[in-house]
């Protein structure tokens, strides 16, 4: 694998990782979180911290941007006593959530942490949100028209 | 310490705080421009930024006040510093900053590039932090103009050779303008636009 | 001139006290919970987000609780609430072409791709009254059907295929999006920036407007091309990891309105187009966002300008309920020095008035037998 190719599969997964995180229900890190063997030894970098970001939308979908208006957005940044660093942001004003989202996005960089990871945390959460939206899917399919036409008169 | 970690750590350990400590500290300053401040607050920005320069930045910069860099601070980690701690855009044009960072040793040929507010809004102009080598033992400076009883003197070490020259004609300005604050090393003073210097006679 | 009085602060201090009481009500039922209303009333909770520019519906929730239902109160809460937090970035543009739909009706084609999905709509609901509400009788889980999955094609792209509508709306290449929470309104405005304020607008002013239009007060003969409601991703490129990261999803309604236009000698005939874009599930404030937006291009599309809802200034400056609440509310503050002024100045008017009306009456009377 090429060195470009390798960065872009980093940065795929990374996202990957953040958007799960962002997903995930505070109860769902903390039960990880009580799984781990021993509490990492955490240091703070930034946050958590609450604040805004600011959503824009698209004119007419798909043409110049505007500010449509803000979401509450909690974040945080730690580091493992390895040095390694974690973010986390998601919607809303759950701190707690920021910090534990973070210290699973350092502990999936660390090499003997990863598996755990994605075994007790992310692979539920991916697997909730996929019900979820199938659900919902099916729900919403439910609610479609089904044309039919009314043959009237004689020919 | 790799790039990435020297840019995320170092920052204010009590942003609110600290950020309240400073801004006092600015506030001060200003409004009795020439007076010597200490930065005391425990941070670590990466070279080539001054403590003192540092801490103005965290405390003033943010996602709707565009910065300039000098050559030499945007080559380091400060630029991942200032984005991770403060969210504040970097701006390669000098009109559109609203705080500007400066080395020691950065040669100065004019402020005109940087923003000087408009006669409406005076307000809408920069403020240059410039890091110099010390502010005790250059040749002695007098400093005049509002916020000072009389007079007071000031010994900045390593100012740009323009600078004398530059801020006359930023006094010419007034309202507009911009406003100065000399750093180096943990300690700082300001020269907002009202201050008029001259080289003191012995 | 303001004459500051002190006093009041025991009156204030036991009114609060009584308000407080108030919203709890009898204290024989039990209090309301956020969730419930998060869960339960959550169209109100989505007009407050919407029209206080803040998404979060735990702390609109609270504001509706705490303003006991007043909507207006809510959205002021929530606004004063938004102030209070720094500003962390601003997220990538929302591609409501990924939207997770939960409705999706088209009134100008019946069968397009993707179909018309109702979704949870009140439209063909009776409208009467539902006494089962009243015994919290058993609901019934909603039905499924297997679902298509992937993107579903907006309405304007079929019509674009045939070059028979307007592009989506482009702004000069050098153009900064504007923002109206950092910048004073400034008028003429460009088209982004009222976007912003429509979409924060309030609902009943805008809903009146749009109305007004199709009564013939800017006519533009509009079609409701597409409304959708759902999920979408919330995108904010985080410098420190040097991509864009996903912090969750956010529900919006988005209108998109066709227009008809005669064209001119330069521009072919095509239709033209209102869009309306909003949080939550809001689909009559998208509409009438929508309405209002193609009625606010009046004077790029070269017409005339002859009614309220085609005026900018008088559109935009009135359309935010918080503004207008606090400068109509504030006459109920004292003014009793102002007052006291006018009193004067009319008693002193009426006097010379019945002088004058008495001279007139009877020119030989001297000045004094009258007083």
């Amino acid at each position: 694998m090429d060195a470009a190719k390798e960065i872009e599969n980093g940065r795929a997964g990374r996202k990957r990782v953040a958007g799960l995180l962002a997903a995930a229900l505070i109860e769902e890190l903390e039960v990880a979180y009580g799984q781990l063997a021993s509490p990492p030894e955490v240091q703070s970098v930034r946050g958590p911290e609450t604040g805004l970001v600011m959503v824009r939308g698209r004119i007419g979908g798909g043409g110049a941007p505007f500010n449509l208006g803000e979401v509450t957005v909690s974040r945080a940044t730690v580091r493992l006593a390895s040095g390694v660093i974690g973010h986390a942001h998601a919607l809303g004003t759950d701190r707690r959530k920021a910090r534990l989202a973070a210290i699973f996005d350092a502990l999936w960089q660390e090499d003997g942490q990863k598996e755990f990871v994605e075994r007790a945390l992310l692979w539920p959460i991916a697997v909730r949100l996929a019900d979820e939206e199938r659900l919902k899917a099916e729900e919403t399919a439910a609610t479609r028209v089904d044309f039919f036409t009314m043959v009237r008169g004689e020919d | 310490m790799n790039l990435e970690a020297e840019a995320l750590t170092g920052g204010f350990a009590q942003p609110v705080f600290n950020a309240q400590d400073i801004f006092r500290m600015v506030m001060d300053g200003m409004a009795r421009p020439g007076t010597l401040k200490q930065v005391a607050v425990d941070i670590d920005p990466p070279a080539p930024l001054g403590r003192a320069a540092g801490a103005l930045a965290l405390t003033l910069c943010d996602q709707d006040t565009p910065v300039w860099l000098s050559a030499g601070i945007a080559r380091s980690a400060v630029p991942g510093w200032l984005a991770f701690h403060t969210g504040a855009p970097q701006t390669r044009e000098k009109a559109e900053a609203r705080f500007a960072f400066g080395e020691v040793g950065l040669a100065l040929s004019s402020f005109g590039l940087f923003a000087t507010g408009s006669q409406e809004y005076p307000d809408r102009s920069a403020t240059l932090v410039l890091e110099i080598s010390n502010l005790e033992t250059g040749s002695p400076l007098t400093l005049t103009g509002p916020g000072i009883a009389g007079s007071t003197v000031v010994r900045p070490q390593g100012l740009p050779e323009s600078f004398l020259r530059l801020w006359a004609e930023n006094r010419t300005l007034f309202p507009r303008g911009i406003d100065v604050v000399l750093a180096a090393g943990s300690d700082f003073l300001c020269l907002p636009r009202t201050t008029k210097i001259t080289v003191k006679e012995n | 001139m303001y004459v500051a009085v002190k006093g009041g602060e025991a009156a204030i201090a036991n009114a609060h006290r009584l308000l407080a009481d108030r919203r709890r009500g009898d204290r024989s039922l039990p209090a309301i919970t956020i969730d419930q209303i998060v869960a339960q009333l959550a169209l109100a909770v989505d007009r407050v987000m919407a029209e206080a520019s803040l998404y979060d519906r735990e702390l609109a929730a609270l504001a509706i609780a705490q303003a006991r239902g007043d909507m207006i109160e809510a959205i002021f809460i929530l606004r004063a609430y938004r102030t209070t937090l720094p500003r962390l970035g601003t997220s990538e543009p929302l591609d409501t072409a990924a939207m997770q739909i939960e409705r999706r009706i088209s009134a100008t084609y019946k069968d397009l791709p993707g179909g018309q999905l109702l979704g949870p709509t009140f439209d063909y609901t009776h409208r009467l009254l539902d006494p089962a509400l009243l015994a919290d009788a058993p609901v019934d889980e909603p039905l499924r059907r297997a679902a298509d999955t992937g993107p579903v094609t907006r309405v304007s792209e079929i019509l674009r295929e045939e070059g028979l509508i307007e592009p989506d709306g482009e702004l000069p290449p050098d153009h900064v999006t504007a923002d109206l929470t950092r910048e004073p309104l400034d008028f003429p405005m460009t088209r982004d920036l009222r976007l912003q304020a429509l979409a924060r607008g309030d609902e009943g002013f805008l809903l009146a407007l749009g109305y007004s239009t199709q009564r013939g007060y800017g006519r533009t003969h509009p079609f409701a091309g597409e409304i959708r409601i759902g999920e979408v991703e919330v995108e904010l490129d985080v410098p420190e990891l040097g991509f864009a990261v996903s912090l969750g999803r956010i529900q919006v309604t988005e209108c998109q309105m066709v227009n008809q236009f005669h064209g001119s000698a330069k521009a072919p005939p095509q239709f033209t187009r209102g869009y309306g874009l909003v949080f939550g599930q809001s689909e009559r404030k998208a509409m009438a966002v929508a309405l209002v937006d193609r009625a606010l291009r009046a004077e790029e599309l070269g017409e005339d300008i002859v009614a309220p809802a085609q005026d900018e200034e008088f559109v935009i400056s009135h359309s935010d309920n918080v503004q207008a609440t606090g400068f109509v509310e504030h006459l109920k503050l004292p003014h009793y020095v102002d007052f006291q002024a006018e009193l004067d100045l009319v008693r002193r008017m009426r006097r010379e008035f019945e002088e004058a009306r008495r001279a007139s009456i009877n020119p030989e009377a001297p000045r004094e037998a009258a007083e």
